[in-house]
């Protein structure tokens, strides 16, 4: 049969058998799965079928616990059923799978495996998910590449349903999930022919049903249990060979034959690695390389593991084998040995033990670890592995890939060696997360992939920035099947689509000698040569390269396509690299163009078909010259006054060169200062913000927006301004109590996103010229330099005394230093203004409990971190735990804290007549209600501390640790909705019920932003997001309402847009509430599909249109008895449609089903009007003979 | 009985009324009600060759913005395989009032390019419109651009289009030309089949406060029929093109007027968005009423009755009148 050959990832080739294969799938958002899910959800959505014409049912549910249990109860009512997930998601599911398995449910889990967060969370691949899993009763399959992905796929469905095991199917997290490969795909056909329909039956009828009852689930006493555990035994030991049998037929069937373990190498091979996933790829493509070089190596690549069958690994050995090293990709501290490691050595000690080995003595078995979270495993690794197996004594649970001083585990390797074939092209593209060059490179992928013989491979390295992000590309094509799982590190095209880059990276370190070099400059071929760093020059010459130069930005501009250069410099590569003829590739390219762009309009595929014919006129070669003639460099990555860490460790993060970094470098703990962010100066904005300071009102809104805290103002007295930098302006301050100080509004220039948020919302306009603010954006490098300066002359102002500020207005906070800055989050993020006002408000004295999720990322993914620290030292202390326990985390801090300064109070009256009474009572009953009165107490416990450091009693060491605890502090738990609504809102709503004095900041962009945007049940009604492509149908749950019903719960809605007073006001009420607080702030975001400038605009429509009114209900109102809850917004006074169809995300419903966009925007304008209606009556109810609206009028 | 038939753009219509294009017409079920309330044809909302390239931008832009730049999130929404961007909701839309009416239905097209005129009119043709209005307005702000030039693009435009379809072809026009009765025999001369006097546009208004354009569109007023009957009277027998009446027809009366001026039907929006789809058959009563009570006998006698060639005083369509406006002012007002 001819089977189609397509260019697709590991994550939609295993989705499009699954969802040919089931009837329900049950997902959750989780890098890297999500886009699995994704897949059903979005086939499902267009009406696609599975292999029996139904259209499978895909449920989004709240957590991964919660997918597992809708699996388990979908296939106990006798589905077929499925479900995609990773690392903690897997964990999650983990007590079901005991069910599952131990009910012997014929079904298949799907896992992109992810590392499990540990010192710290990572996204990326390893098997410490599904190691974690290997416990449960669940066969595991694992494949190592896209091609196997898919075809083990379809083996693992059709298995499980003979065998009643209950499969895992793993693929390694983005090495195998998001890499695009060139693969035969499989037919419904082939599916029909490998799913037994009798067994398909079988599994029916296996169901509960009330026409034959029975029960399952039943529980057990002492007396059965054991006997029935070991019922399912028979099931287990027919698995293997019901495996082996299925690939024997797919083999029959498809033509690629697999086994449970395959051999590949010298027959009479004498070091043989044992290991699964991607890594055997690579260490097959060494061993072919070896053998061919005359060594006796080989590689057993496990596929089922679990049921381990020892008898069939035996077999699969060579005889011959001397030494074998078992590799784990997963780290299990504490044990003998990784997971299979110590299988291996079972298996062989069984086998010889049992006489049925064939060795001539048993070999000699060593086990290691590798490439845990995505760390690059590659030939020259592989290698090393194999010489250290030649050693006497080779070290045993070893490292590779990495450098470990601390415990000496690592092996060394040659980093020089490598095995890739001469015949692939091996191209490298640097690129902006913005331009489309990951777009245009998976395009390039396809069209080689369908017009030529040869194999295709792409992969591609992001940022962990959502601003400004650098995005690699590597890509593969050649005449023989690519195996290699790893990065390109000698590429022979090299291109750089931004020319900034140059100075950033070491671009041209991956060029091989003789490559070609496509650099997109805004210098012609004449000019380009002296704006390119010295390295730069000396590496163009010294290794030979071709060097090639377009504008394309200038051609993106001519022909409307603004920033995205993707097509233009696409097309620059199949003209330079002759891949294939010239006529050829354009004519593919622009096929492809109406394919991508053709359902998004006309115009659209017009212009990127124009762009391209500019593209081959533009493309120039340049006459290298033979010397070097720049007189600059590339820019260290942090400055020399960066303190001794940030140099040492952070800088070659952010560099790029983190992989050198050896084991010593890192905290054991996971522990790394704070304030780091300032250091990593990133210099992304093209325009940035200037200051008219004649025209300026000093209202502080630009400060306040700010979601990267770039503005910042400051009052401070005129001598200060002594060797001010020549253009660092100033004003006289404008405040009564201030009158004669000067303010300064200052841009960070190298830290701006340029995200313009601020010209939005700034109100002050010329009384000439309209369109002049008393802020505007302009050009950022003609004034770098001079702002940086301007810059650091105003950080070494002095702050003000804050308890000279009123901090219920706004015009005051905005002098408040922030405490979180330069965050990693988008250009023009609407959450991290609310984060930052926090932290100006409390952050000296907060510890911040942070759900896992986008604030966690640009909060706290290395390298840097934005939380930072003040001029005495103090700052937001903060942690992430996970997703779904952040509530209960942030309580845990709260009740440590509690008894801390319990124990410290108690310590105090013991210690009080050592100490002082009189300063023993007045730390006891401070006031610690008010800026004043906490840095009074601050000044008591110096005090304190300074008496005890005399003392050497132990309660005296207790208290002088303790003392700190007497300071008010302020815990806040942080997260989006995702967390608060769906996966965390169990453990939120029982922190709620504790009745303890958390805050809990709810950042709601109504999806999950982290994971690209998929619905929560904060999404809102008619609103399309990933997992509701047909928009969602239900309203958005009312969070606040529910909390409201507590009663002694504070509860904030606010949206800073909407009313920034309001939101000032409800933070300092929530804070100073003596219980549990919970706001929830309308946070604009990238995923709702508009220019996120105008984000604070859009707020305040969805406050005008009644979507989110602004409330406050506190508790504390009841003692004199009022109403606790008051509407802090006007009845609805627009049409929602004027609210939501700024917004893409309800647009694009609009198009894609006008029919129910306009049903569900009926019933969302109802759902405001009631809602609206209930608060109002809320707000009215007679509380104590008082009303909120009776005490309002 | 009273005949209140009349013909437009060659098609016969049980009367003058008819619903120009507008919002309400977006709604299949409103445009049933506006049948069953007397409406002899409808004007459909217009297609806006310029919307539809925006909305093609606005969803490229927000599809690719920030995708492939973050490793958990390569996009932000589901990309369907379908987004009935472009003309294909507006066609199906005549489509499928079409089949809900049976009075005649007029699509309306607002393009900028040349292609997209044609291109576009085509389609509505295809698509089953028993006419064509070309909703042109341009705001010639380049101050390198003369009178002529503009003239001459309404003409080409009108002659590409009218060449292109078979459909007979309205054209709607704001006021604001030099020579009106000469443009107006240019577009006749053109293949106008009618002329739909006139366009109300957008005018901006400024928001003191916030020191903002704010574009804004009041409903039409009675008085704002002056405008019009001014010209179709004194167009009326001078060109071959009919004419409609379209802004400030809110009463009987104004229908009766703009007949009596020499159109061929008026045609209605403000007054139904102020009063009700409903209203048109209370204004068809009272247009009735009106003919009874003074002895009408169809529609087809009083058109053109009181244009400039058939009153005594054609001069006065002509003078500004400034004295005698003002000097009559007192005595009209009670």
């Amino acid at each position: 049969m001819n089977r189609p050959k397509v260019t697709i990832d590991g994550n939609e080739a295993v989705a499009y058998v699954a969802h040919h294969t089931n009837e329900v799938i049950a997902i959750y958002p989780i890098t890297p799965a999500s886009p699995m899910g994704e897949w059903a959800d979005q086939w499902s959505a267009e009406g696609r079928t599975n292999i029996w014409g139904a259209v499978p049912e895909v449920v989004e549910m709240q957590s991964e616990a919660g997918a597992a249990g809708a699996v388990h109860g979908s296939l106990q009512a006798g589905a077929l059923t499925t479900t995609f997930t990773a690392s903690q998601g897997l964990l999650l599911k983990i007590p079901n799978m005991y069910k599952i398995a131990g009910e012997l449910n014929s079904t298949v889990f799907h896992i992109a495996s992810r590392t499990v967060a540990t010192h710290a969370l990572s996204i990326f691949g390893d098997h410490s998910d599904v190691m974690a899993a290997r416990a449960t009763g669940f066969a595991m399959l694992a494949s190592g590449s896209v091609q196997e992905a898919m075809d083990f796929a379809l083996i693992a469905q059709a298995a499980t349903l003979e065998a009643r095991v209950p499969f895992l199917h793993f693929f390694d997290g983005f090495r195998t999930s998001h890499e695009v490969d060139k693969i035969e795909q499989l037919t419904p056909e082939d599916m029909r022919a490998m799913i037994d329909e009798e067994l398909v039956r079988a599994h029916r009828a296996r169901a509960l049903s009330p026409d034959h009852p029975f029960i399952r689930g039943t529980a057990q006493n002492p007396d059965a249990f054991f006997q029935a555990r070991e019922a399912v035994n028979p099931y287990y030991r027919a698995c293997p060979t019901i495996v082996q049998n299925v690939m024997d037929k797919f083999a029959r069937l498809v033509g690629r034959q697999y086994h449970l373990f395959d051999y590949v190498g010298a027959p009479d091979a004498e070091r043989v690695i044992v290991l699964m996933g991607s890594g055997a790829e690579t260490v097959h493509e060494t061993v072919e390389y070896l053998v061919a070089r005359g060594e006796k190596v080989g590689v057993i690549k496990v596929r089922l593991y679990r049921p381990f069958s020892v008898e069939h690994f035996i077999a699969a050995l060579p005889p011959t084998v001397r030494v074998i090293a078992a590799l784990d990709r997963t780290k299990e501290p504490g044990s003998l040995g990784e997971p299979l490691y110590l299988d291996v050595v079972a298996a062989v000690t069984e086998a010889v033990s049992r006489g049925e080995a064939p060795f001539e003595a048993p070999p000699r078995i060593i086990g290691g670890r590798y490439g845990l979270s995505s760390k690059e495993f590659t030939p020259a690794m592989v290698k090393g592995v194999f010489d250290e197996m030649t050693k006497d004594h080779p070290k045993n649970h070893f490292t590779v890939g990495i450098h470990d001083d601390v415990t000496h585990t690592s092996i060394a390797f040659d980093p020089e060696f490598s095995t890739e074939d001469p015949e692939t092209v091996r191209a490298v593209f640097y690129g902006l997360g913005s331009d489309g060059t990951v777009s245009a490179n998976k395009n390039s992928i396809k069209i080689i992939g369908e017009k030529t013989d040869y194999y295709a491979q792409g992969y591609f390295v992001y940022d962990s920035k959502k601003a400004g992000s650098v995005t690699i590309s590597h890509l593969r094509f050649g005449p023989r099947p690519i195996r290699s799982t790893y990065l390109i590190s000698r590429a022979n095209f090299v291109a750089c689509h931004q020319f900034s880059f140059l100075e950033r990276f070491d671009v041209l370190k991956v060029a091989e000698p003789g490559a070609t070099f496509l650099l997109n400059s805004p210098y012609g071929p004449d000019e380009v040569w002296d704006h390119l760093p010295r390295r730069v020059q000396q590496q163009i010459i010294d290794k030979k390269l071709r060097f090639f130069v377009i504008d394309a930005y200038q051609i993106a501009r001519q022909t409307g396509l603004g920033v995205r250069i993707n097509t233009i410099m696409q097309t620059c590569f199949f003209a330079i690299t002759d891949i294939l003829p010239r006529e050829e590739a354009i004519l593919s390219i622009k096929e492809s163009i109406r394919k991508t762009y053709g359902r998004r309009g006309e115009v659209i595929v017009e212009k990127n078909l124009a762009a391209v014919d500019q593209a081959l006129d533009h493309l120039s070669e340049v006459r290298v010259p033979d010397r070097v003639t720049s007189t600059f460099d590339l820019r260290p990555p942090v400055p020399p006054e960066a303190p001794e860490f940030v140099q040492k460790v952070t800088a070659k993060l952010i560099a790029g060169e983190g992989d050198s970094l050896p084991v010593s470098a890192f905290p054991p703990d996971g522990t790394f200062p704070s304030g780091t962010a300032r250091w990593e100066k990133r210099n992304i904005a093209l325009e940035i913000p200037v200051w008219d300071e004649d025209l300026c009102i000093q209202c502080g809104k630009c400060v306040l927006v700010c979601p990267h805290a770039v503005i910042r103002a400051k009052i401070y007295d005129p001598r200060y301004l002594d060797g001010a930098p020549p253009t660092f302006k100033s004003a006289p301050a404008r405040w009564r109590e201030f009158k004669d100080m000067r303010y300064t509004l200052q841009v960070a220039p190298e830290d701006c996103t340029g995200c313009s948020l601020c010209v939005e919302v700034c109100p002050a306009k010329s009384k000439s010229e309209v369109r002049h603010k008393a802020i505007n954006m302009e050009p950022q490098p003609p004034i770098r330099q001079q702002e940086r300066e301007n810059w650091d002359f105003f950080l070494q102002l002095p702050e003000i005394d804050r308890q000279a500020l009123s901090l219920a207005h706004v015009k005051d906070v905005q002098v408040l230093e922030p405490l979180f800055e330069f965050s990693g989050a988008c250009a023009g993020c609407g959450e991290t203004p609310y984060i930052k006002l926090m932290t100006q408000l409390f952050g000296d004295r907060a510890l911040v409990a942070n759900a896992t999720g986008c604030s966690s990322i640009y909060g706290g993914n290395l390298p840097t971190t934005p939380w930072t620290f003040n001029r005495q030292g103090r700052g937001p202390a903060w942690s992430n735990s996970l997703f779904e326990d952040n509530a209960e985390f942030g309580l845990g801090m709260r009740l440590a804290l509690d008894k801390q300064a319990e124990y410290a109070r108690r310590l105090l009256k013991r210690l009080s007549g050592t100490i002082g009474d009189e300063l023993v009572e007045a730390l006891l009953t401070a006031d610690q209600s008010s800026e004043a009165g906490i840095q009074q107490q601050r000044e008591r416990v110096a005090l304190l501390k300074e008496r005890l450091q005399g003392l050497d009693s132990p309660e005296a060491r207790d208290l002088l640790a303790l003392a700190d605890a007497l300071v008010k502090k302020s815990v806040w738990i942080i997260g989006g909705d995702g967390w608060a609504y769906d996966i965390g809102y169990g453990g939120l709503d029982h922190v709620l019920a504790s009745g303890r004095n958390v805050n809990l900041l709810v950042l709601d962009t109504e999806v999950y932003s982290n994971t690209g945007g998929q619905m929560s049940k904060a999404t809102p009604r008619g609103a399309v997001a990933k997992f509701a492509a047909a928009g969602k149908a239900t309203p958005k749950k009312d969070l606040a309402m529910m909390a409201m019903t507590y009663g002694h719960v504070y509860v904030a809605r606010v949206a800073m847009g909407g009313n920034d007073a309001h939101t000032v006001k409800a933070f300092l009420e929530a804070e100073a509430y003596d219980g549990p607080s919970l706001i929830i702030a309308y946070s604009h975001c990238i995923a709702h599909g508009y220019d996120m400038a105008y984000g604070m605009e859009q707020q305040k429509a969805a406050v005008l249109t009644g979507y989110w009114p602004l409330f406050r209900y506190n508790p504390d109102r009841l003692k004199e008895g009022k109403n606790p809850l008051q509407l802090d917004s006007k009845p609805p006074r627009l049409p929602l449609e004027k609210y939501v169809y700024n917004e893409t995300r309800y647009k694009m419903l609009v198009h894609s089903h006008p029919e129910v966009a306009k049903k569900l925007l009926k019933l969302a304008q109802e759902d405001v009007r009631a809602r609206w209606r209930l608060y109002e009556y809320w707000a009215a109810m007679p509380v104590n003979g008082a009303t909120g609206k009776e005490e309002k009028e | 009985m009273i005949d209140l038939t009349t013909s437009y753009l060659g098609m016969n219509l049980k009367n003058p009324l008819v619903v120009s294009a507008s919002p309400l017409c977006e709604e299949v079920d409103n445009i049933r009600r506006m049948e069953d309330a007397g409406a002899a044809a409808v004007v459909l909302h217009s297609l806006f060759e310029e919307q539809i390239t925006l909305e093609s931008h606005e969803l490229n832009h927000h599809l690719s913005h920030s995708a492939e730049s973050y490793a958990e999130a390569l996009s932000y929404f589901p990309d369907m395989m379908n987004y009935n961007l472009g003309p294909e909701g507006y066609l199906e839309h005549i489509r499928r009032v079409k089949e809900a009416v049976d009075i005649p239905v007029i699509g309306s097209l607002n393009g900028v390019s040349t292609g997209g005129w044609i291109t576009y009119a085509k389609k509505i043709e295809e698509a089953g419109a028993d006419a064509l209005e070309l909703n042109i307005y341009f705001i010639p702000t380049d101050p390198e651009m003369t009178g002529a030039d503009v003239e001459q693009m309404y003409v080409d435009l009108v002659r590409d289009v009218t060449s292109s379809v078979a459909l007979p072809v309205a054209v709607k026009i704001g006021p604001y030309f030099s020579a009106m009765a000469n443009m107006a025999r240019r577009l006749d001369r053109a293949g106008a089949g009618a002329l739909v006097l006139f366009n109300r546009f957008y005018q901006p208004d400024f928001d003191l406060e916030e020191l903002e354009v704010v574009p804004d569109l009041d409903l039409s007023r009675s008085y704002e029929l002056r405008l019009r009957l001014r010209w179709v009277a004194i167009l009326y027998g001078r060109i071959k093109a009919d004419m409609a009446v379209t802004g400030g027809v809110h009463t009987a009366e104004d229908v009766l007027k703009a007949m009596m001026a020499g159109a061929r039907v008026a045609m209605m929006t403000s007054a139904l968005l102020i009063h009700g789809i409903e209203h048109l058959a209370r204004v068809r009563a009272d247009i009735l009423q009106w003919m009874e009570e003074h002895e009408y006998e169809s529609i087809r006698q009083m058109q053109g009755s009181m244009s400039q060639r058939s009153v005594a005083d054609p001069a006065a369509f002509e003078r500004a009148n400034y004295m005698k406006v003002l000097s009559s002012y007192p005595l009209h007002r009670r």
